[in-house]
């Protein structure tokens, strides 16, 4: 009973900070009586949302499919890197380092050059969305893969299992955990680089409402485009959680017995 | 007079060295070195040494799946050029994949190797049946379905025994199987590994450190030395069989484990004269 009632302050214990947070933050806007051109109050994001709600869902329905695409092609490239990095020795020396330092580089550097070669729109927002977000799925597959137990490896080679036995056996299953555990991080990038990307190089979307909203001195516009790029982001990432813990209940065992 | 010899042993090793690489050959530093072994079909035998004395290394050797540097290995009359189908193999740690479900690790090396690769599809309810058969002999009935992280560390090593076992191998290369588990457990299993040995007459290498399990399962004690690995004693078990657990608390027992312990003890304290060796 006692473990029962825990569990359920834990499931709304989110919730109660975020009403404290926006109650606290209207609370000061109410008392300092801040400017709402400034820092608007929970309640004129709220107004601002329910006024301009049409418009607010037409860019974030752009923002959210271009996101996606962006984030179905990080996952393809993701994994076939991971599975060619992962699988031989030689791929993962030579690419890894070369990867990292990509990965290193800031994306949002590289909306003006995909501007310059795809023009304002679409393309600029999914590439950085896919650019972003396919590194984590690629290092996690080839985690996955290249961490096999060396007796294991023993137990199939002796029945003269092929390298492409064994890791269709082993290692692609074995890094699955990684490779959904992966997509919770990519999924929130894939939300950043495209909104980033809308920012500059687009005239539709989040990115863009945020650039145009801002730029009319309409703050608490702004805050609600902000306010629904963190909540899209947090679904998604609610969804491959859910997923993740559905396919793969053998890796969180230890979360069972509790 | 050799060759026809060959024909009667199914393990056969003749003078066999080996140096991990090129490098290590080059500076006359083997793993093991001059072993010479004889196994009957069916024999038991067992392997005891101190650890790191290339006990896992002979087992590559027997499975084929590491050549020799120098010397001649022949199984089952045929001499070994790659690994070795007929061989099962477990280990210490039972290394089942935690996705699968304990039957379905069992069948896993029947969807690799021929020829029940091929008809893995067609026969898949067969070859179901006989893992839970075999899963039934070893104690494990009632378990075929729960997945490996809900058993014991003793049944998922029965489940790793039976996983070696399925594709019914001539030989068994068992590598320090037990040595996780506590000890009743451990008796528990030797009496598993003597019924199945008994019943269907492969042959078994065990590769052990505990000289009780060695003399009550083999038919053959070898003791092996530390760097460089090489056979220094062998040993015939003449208890008789078949043998019960109550058999280790016996005189006799206990006078051959002794015996093989004094070879241990022998041998350490000539490798700890003989430190001035690089490791």
């Amino acid at each position: 009973m006692n473990s029962k009632n825990r569990k359920l302050v834990e499931t709304w214990a989110p919730w109660v900070l975020l009403f404290a947070i926006i109650l606290l933050w209207q609370i000061i806007c109410s008392a300092f009586e801040v400017s709402e051109f400034i820092f608007p109050s929970p309640w004129r994001i709220w107004t601002q949302f329910v006024e301009y709600h049409t418009i607010i869902a037409g860019h974030a329905w752009r923002t959210f499919w271009v996101t996606m695409v962006g984030f179905g092609i990080a996952i393809v490239v993701g994994v076939l890197l991971g599975f060619v990095i992962g699988s031989s020795r030689l791929a993962y020396a030579a690419v890894y380092p070369l990867m990292t330092a990509f990965n290193a580089l800031p994306k949002a550097a590289f909306v003006p050059i995909l501007v310059v070669w795809f023009g304002i729109g679409i393309g600029p927002a999914i590439l950085t969305a896919f650019l972003i977000s396919f590194f984590p799925i690629m290092v996690n597959i080839a985690t996955g893969l290249a961490t096999l137990e060396p007796e294991l490896e023993d137990v199939l080679r002796v029945l003269g299992a092929k390298r492409w036995d064994v890791l269709m056996k082993v290692g692609l299953p074995r890094s699955m955990p990684y490779f959904y555990g992966s997509l919770k991080v990519a999924i929130t990038l894939a939300f950043v680089g495209t909104t980033v990307s809308e920012m500059t190089a687009a005239n539709e979307g989040i990115g863009y409402l945020l650039i145009s909203a801002g730029s009319a001195m309409q703050m608490g516009l702004a805050f609600a485009g902000l306010v629904v790029v963190g909540a899209m982001a947090m679904i998604m990432y609610e969804l491959f959680s859910f997923i993740e813990k559905r396919t793969t209940r053998w890796a969180h065992r230890g979360s069972q017995g509790e | 007079m050799s060759t026809s010899n060959a024909d009667n042993y199914f393990v056969d090793f003749r003078d066999v060295w080996l140096a991990y690489n090129d490098e290590l050959l080059a500076q006359n530093h083997f793993a093991v070195e001059g072993i010479n072994l004889q196994v009957k079909k069916g024999e038991f035998i067992a392997i005891v040494g101190p650890s790191g004395c290339g006990k896992s290394t002979f087992m590559k050797l027997t499975t084929g799946l590491k050549m020799p540097s120098m010397g001649k290995i022949l199984i089952d009359g045929q001499p070994v050029t790659g690994p070795l189908k007929i061989s099962g193999m477990a280990f210490q740690a039972p290394s089942l994949l935690p996705w699968r479900t304990t039957v379905d690790n069992v069948l896993l090396p029947l969807e690799i190797v021929e020829p029940y690769r091929s008809t893995f599809k067609q026969k898949h309810k067969e070859y179901e049946e006989r893992a839970r058969k075999l899963l039934q002999k070893v104690g494990l009935g009632g378990y075929e379905d729960k997945f490996p992280w809900q058993l014991s560390g003793g049944m998922q090593q029965r489940a790793s025994i039976c996983r070696a076992l399925i594709h019914e191998p001539k030989m068994l290369l068992l590598d320090e199987p037990f040595g996780a588990l506590d000890a009743f457990t451990r008796e528990e299993l030797w009496c598993i590994l003597r019924d199945l040995w008994t019943e269907q007459q492969f042959n078994v290498i065990l590769v052990t450190h505990d000289l009780r399990e060695s003399v009550f399962l083999a038919d053959t004690v070898y003791v092996m030395s530390k760097s460089p690995g090489r056979f220094v004693v062998r040993r015939e078990i003449d208890l008789p069989r078949p043998r019960e657990l109550e058999l280790t608390y016996t005189k006799e027992f206990t006078d051959l484990v002794l015996e093989l312990r004094s070879h241990i003890g022998a041998i350490r304290s000539t490798t700890s004269a003989a430190t001035a060796i690089p490791q």
